[in-house]
């Protein structure tokens, strides 16, 4: 076990009365698997049905059902170890971890508990203050459990099984989150790496992805202190809040001389607290052993390979090529390698342009816009071709900037092509020095005491530009129009 | 080894199964028998040993990812001894 | 027409293609014969209509020259077996009123090859047990008396409702299980033929399972021919159970009159247990000349962690039940008991809803596996496993070509008798049929003669992993020296 050795950060902590506290953090991230059917059973894995209808016999644990592996969900399993850098198993078991739970119908879950099919490995944050990486102690295969519904009937829970055996990836971090923001960028960047490698659709409201958080705190320099794990938080704004409500809360019990107690907690975000679960009072014994029902997981290294050459490009690397090769910040690299999808959008553009431009223009004006809307980069209304033509028609002096924006909404809400909207409307910059010359001198004659406090004061000159824009309704070259005004102001 | 009665129901609560002072009385005698008599097992050298994992030396059989199962929450639910729209219904259950 | 129960399956199988009766004529007859034998209370549940309309579609097949391998033949389940829309209980009071939706692969097997239903086999509980007493369904009495003797015998167990039912003439053959020793040692206790083939032979899929990594399918026949005949058809190779072995099945009927001339046959030492009754070792001896006299040569070999095995299955068999039952809640099906709460529930469900010797050992597999004793007692037991399958490994690897040892320490005993004993010594039952089930071989019961007091003995012959035709050959070999035993109708 990595125990917690990244140098202490001041500007991490959590300042209480007797002074500055380190928090801890670790989490269990459950992400779902993405595939057609079951880790175990033929049945459909995808979410939204009727009651019990993704359910095969063996989701139901009719007598007799016997499990059988879904060789993808393995597939599925390794790429995400490759994606997190992480050491592939090529011997793993499956174990039986047994407790009682109506929406359990085995009386255990599949899991792997002391051999899993991934070791160690790591996530790099790109934190404010530079890259943190975050360890990986392991990742496992298990199946995920059905559901109850309590709130259909008075005295009764309703069970659907359809969740019942979905194969479901357990991410296990080493303790070295020190703050809710770095919680929140390591969720967001694990959901970034399962996207890129398609093994899980990050769908957290679906419960795609799900993280258990352990959270402690201590005095710099000492020991680790007693954690409690705050279960099943579905939002990374949930999980950020729920950290600073329990590191708060555990320093005030230290401070007042208590003592924490090991339990589980559940977040509750309407009351933006964490709360015990005090149902599971009774203390747990699995009682793991391996599965019966199956033989040992054993994956030939010339498929683990042939999984790791089929591998999509990453995040990371993605984002070093992109500032490498478009000569982008790092920032706006990390921007558009969010998701892979605007990082293809993004390449389709930039490919044959300055990369920078394309980039202000897609992080600015594309992603600002799609943001109000609610809708992602994949139904975007402007094509890369649409948007590559906007930024050519900056380029070359077509239009100005500000036009840019006007011609992009038309193409946002209206569709077209950029080109010839800007012949058929007219929102083509004007360059012709002639006509320039001439609104340029309408709003000298117009203002001549103006024009007369300009010769003195040059920063006046801004104002005429102002003017002739606003004639010109914004499409004389801005930066003929100053040159001009100068020049006939006299203050050159 | 040897268990008492509380060992006993305990292990009767983690496998869910009531039982009566008289049983777990009866059960501490009886379970006490077989440990004794499986006690022998230490009497073998197992170091360096593998326990064994499968007792057929044969590669996991593997599914394709195809859906062939499911789509009859009837199958499902046709012997349920309580059961609505589908859905399985149980004692309520507290978080 | 002379009692059609009295032949054999192969008998009745080649009588069927010869026209000589129909096989509703056949299944007619086992149906009476069921009625008129209701007081061994082999069945748990008749299904006569199903038999009949089963035997016509048979006759129809028969006509039209499509007969399957086993077409027309009735034969009895063993209540393990899922039966669609069948009642299917493991005996249990558990799975009160649970009907499938489903077939499992290997009875789904035999209806394939044409064969006729006649109902359930009752055994004990969830296969737990060696004299078929655990059964919710009561006991099933042996058909077998001792000399002069009224008093009821079981039939061993846990397939004890197949013995008996084979024994009694009750069906033509029958399917059963084998975790410890289910199948040989109430085959021994009948005077029927019983084989355990190799683990992963068979496909487990629908069977209620007891410990996943010893239960096996298997016939119990009335003699070594018909044994083989129904493991043909059980076997196969099932997509739907991961540890079912991928090699094709062999005739193993072909195997029945080879020569066993030099064929090597261990004596193990190991199993010439102290205060072994006389009878059980001269009929030991007895199996020893049949062999050498047939051309066999005879060689004593030592596996030395015998003794070692009925204690490790003992810690291995109800740590995999204790989780194996796990789903018998009261959620999905069968018995539900209502409770305060959830847990309430479950707990009076379970209380209610298994037997005694079911609930001891959910409990001593629950305690082997709790935390702070998983090392002592599961992990110990599995390394003990490894060296028990190394021991038959290395005498293999010698040139043994298989094993002869007596299949049970005594003969059948008294329904009760043992009802106030140290649970261990019925456990005592199995000692000489559990290593089998531990290193996962094949393992053949054949009756070798009668008691003093009149009640059959069997021998069990162990093979090699996958060679069952070897087992059927010698087990042919003894039966052809001592022939076939039946007992006396009473009933």
């Amino acid at each position: 076990m990595n125990m917690a050795v990244r140098t202490p950060d001041p500007k991490k902590m959590i300042k209480g009365a007797t002074g500055d506290w380190e928090v801890i953090i670790g989490l269990e991230v459950h992400a779902q698997v993405t595939s057609n059917a079951k880790l175990f059973s033929g049945a459909s894995a995808v979410f939204g049905a009727e009651p019990n209808m993704h359910v095969s016999l063996v989701d139901a644990a009719m007598p007799g059902m016997l499990p059988v592996i879904n060789e993808e969900c393995v597939a599925q399993a390794i790429r995400t170890g490759l994606g997190l850098k992480a050491a592939i198993n090529l011997y793993s078991v499956f174990d039986r971890k047994n407790y009682f739970y109506p929406d359990l119908p085995q009386g255990y879950q599949i899991s792997q508990y002391k051999q899993p099919i991934v070791g160690e490995g790591k996530v790099l944050l790109d934190m404010p203050e530079g890259v943190v990486e975050i360890g990986i102690e392991r990742l496992h295969l298990e199946q995920d459990a059905g559901k109850s519904i309590h709130d259909q009937h008075p005295t009764m829970s309703f069970v659907d099984l359809n969740r019942s055996g979905v194969a479901l990836m357990e991410i296990v971090s080493k303790p070295d989150l020190r703050s809710s923001e770095e919680v929140k960028a390591y969720l967001a960047k694990l959901r970034t790496i399962l996207r890129y490698l398609g093994t899980c659709d990050g769908n957290m409201e679906e419960g795609s992805m799900r993280a258990d958080i352990n959270v402690s705190v201590r005095k710099p320099g000492e020991p680790l202190g007693t954690r409690c794990e705050i279960k099943n938080v579905n939002s990374m704004r949930f999980a950020a809040q729920a950290v600073e409500y329990e590191a708060r809360r555990q320093i005030g019990i230290i401070e007042d001389g208590g003592e924490i107690d090991q339990e589980t907690r559940l977040y509750d975000p309407g009351k933006g607290e964490t709360r015990s679960m005090r149902s599971k009072e009774e203390a747990h014994d699995y009682r793991y052993f391996p599965d019966p029902d199956l033989l040992p997981l054993e994956l030939d290294p010339a498929w683990v390979k042939s999984l790791e050459a089929d591998l999509p490009e990453l995040p990371d690397e993605k984002k070093a090529r992109f500032v490498a090769d478009y000569g982008i910040t790092p920032y706006d690299a990390m921007v558009l390698t969010l998701e892979r999808a605007s990082a293809d959008y993004y390449e389709q553009v930039a490919k044959s342009r300055d990369g920078k431009a394309v980039a202000n223009f897609m992080i600015n004006e594309l992603f600002g816009r799609l943001n109000k809307d609610g809708k992602g980069i994949e139904t975007s209304p402007v094509s890369p071709a649409q948007l590559g033509a906007i930024v050519d028609l900056i380029g070359d002096g077509t239009i100005s900037g500000k036009i840019a924006k006007d011609l992009f909404e038309i193409v946002y809400t209206e569709g077209g092509d950029p080109k010839a909207l800007v012949e058929e409307r007219g929102l083509k910059q004007v360059t012709d020095t002639g006509a320039i010359e001439k609104a340029v001198d309408e709003v000298i004659a117009a203002n001549p005491d103006k024009a007369e406090q300009a010769k003195a004061k040059p920063t006046l000159s801004g104002w005429f530009v102002g003017q002739v824009m606003k004639a010109t309704g914004g499409k004389a070259n801005p930066q003929a129009v100053n040159d001009l005004v100068k020049r006939k102001l006299g203050i050159e | 080894m040897s268990v008492d009665t509380a060992t006993v129901r305990r292990v009767a609560r983690l496998a869910r199964i009531k039982v009566t002072d008289d049983e777990a009385e009866r059960m501490t005698n009886e379970l006490n028998s077989i440990l004794g008599f499986v006690e022998q097992l230490n009497e073998v050298d197992v170091a360096g040993v593998e326990p064994m994992t499968s007792v057929v030396s044969v590669k996991m059989r593997r599914r394709q990812d195809v859906v062939t199962d499911g789509e009859d929450a009837v199958a499902v639910t046709v012997n349920a001894p309580v059961s609505e729209d589908h859905f399985f219904l149980v004692p309520k259950v507290v978080e | 027409m002379t009692d059609l129960t009295a032949l054999t399956l192969a008998e009745a199988r080649d009588a069927l293609k010869a026209k000589t009766f129909t096989a509703v004529e056949l299944t007619d007859a086992y149906i009476a014969a069921m009625e008129k034998a209701r007081v061994l209370n082999a069945y748990v549940a008749e299904t006569p209509d199903k038999a009949c309309d089963m035997a016509k579609a048979s006759d129809a097949r028969i006509a039209a020259g499509k007969a399957g391998a086993l077409e027309g033949l009735p034969l009895g389940i063993k209540d393990l077996y899922a039966t669609k829309g069948v009642h299917t209980q493991a005996c249990s009071h558990i799975l009160d009123g649970f009907k499938p939706t489903y077939e499992s692969t290997v009875s789904a097997n035999l209806w394939a090859d044409g064969a006729v239903m006649l109902g359930k086999l009752n055994m004990d509980e969830f296969a737990m047990g060696s004299s078929n007493e655990t059964s919710h369904y009561g006991a099933v009495i042996n058909p077998w008396r001792r000399n002069g003797s009224d008093v009821n015998l079981v039939p061993g167990g846990s397939s004890g409702g197949s013995a008996a039912a084979v024994a009694a003439r009750l069906c033509l053959g029958a399917t059963a299980t084998d975790t410890g020793g289910s199948i040989r040692q109430p085959a021994a206790f009948t005077g029927t033929t019983g084989i355990k083939p190799t683990y992963g032979r068979c496909s487990r899929w629908g069977l209620v399972a007891f410990a996943s990594s010893l239960d096996q399918a298997g016939p119990i026949a009335r003699d070594v021919r018909d044994a083989a005949i129904l493991l043909k058809s059980m076997a196969s190779v099932d997509l739907k159970d991961t540890t079912s072995v991928d090699m094709p099945v062999p005739d193993y009927e072909a195997a029945i009159g080879k020569s066993v001339k030099g064929l090597r046959i261990g004596i193990p030492k190991e199993y010439r247990l102290d205060g072994m009754p006389a009878e059980i070792d001269a009929l030991w001896q007895k199996g020893i000349d049949i062999l050498r006299e047939a051309g066999a040569e005879i060689v004593n070999i030592s596996l030395p962690h015998t003794k070692y095995a009925l204690p490790a299955y003992y810690i291995v068999a109800p740590a995999e039940a204790s989780s194996n039952l796990a789903r018998y809640d009261g959620v999905r099906y069968g018995l539900r008991v209502p409770g305060s709460d959830i847990v309430d529930m479950y707990e009076n469900t379970r209380a209610a809803g298994f037997g005694a010797e079911v609930k001891r050992r959910i409990l001593i597999g629950t305690y082997v596996l709790s935390a702070g004793y998983y090392d002592a007692y599961y992990l110990r037991a599995q390394k003990v496993r490894t060296l028990i399958k190394r021991d038959f490994e290395t005498v293999y690897a010698e040139g043994v070509d298989a094993i002869l040892t007596p299949a049970t320490p005594s003969a059948a005993f008294g329904i009760g008798e043992k009802a106030d004993a140290d649970p261990v010594e019925m456990y005592l039952n199995d000692v000489f049929t559990v290593t089998v089930n531990m290193a996962g071989l094949p393992g053949l019961a054949v009756p070798a003669g009668l008691s003093a007091e009149g009640l059959p003995l069997g021998l069990q012959l162990i093979g090699r992993p996958f060679d069952e035709e070897t087992l059927f050959t010698l087990g042919a070999a003894i039966e052809k020296a001592v022939g076939t035993f039946s007992p006396a109708k009473w009933w």
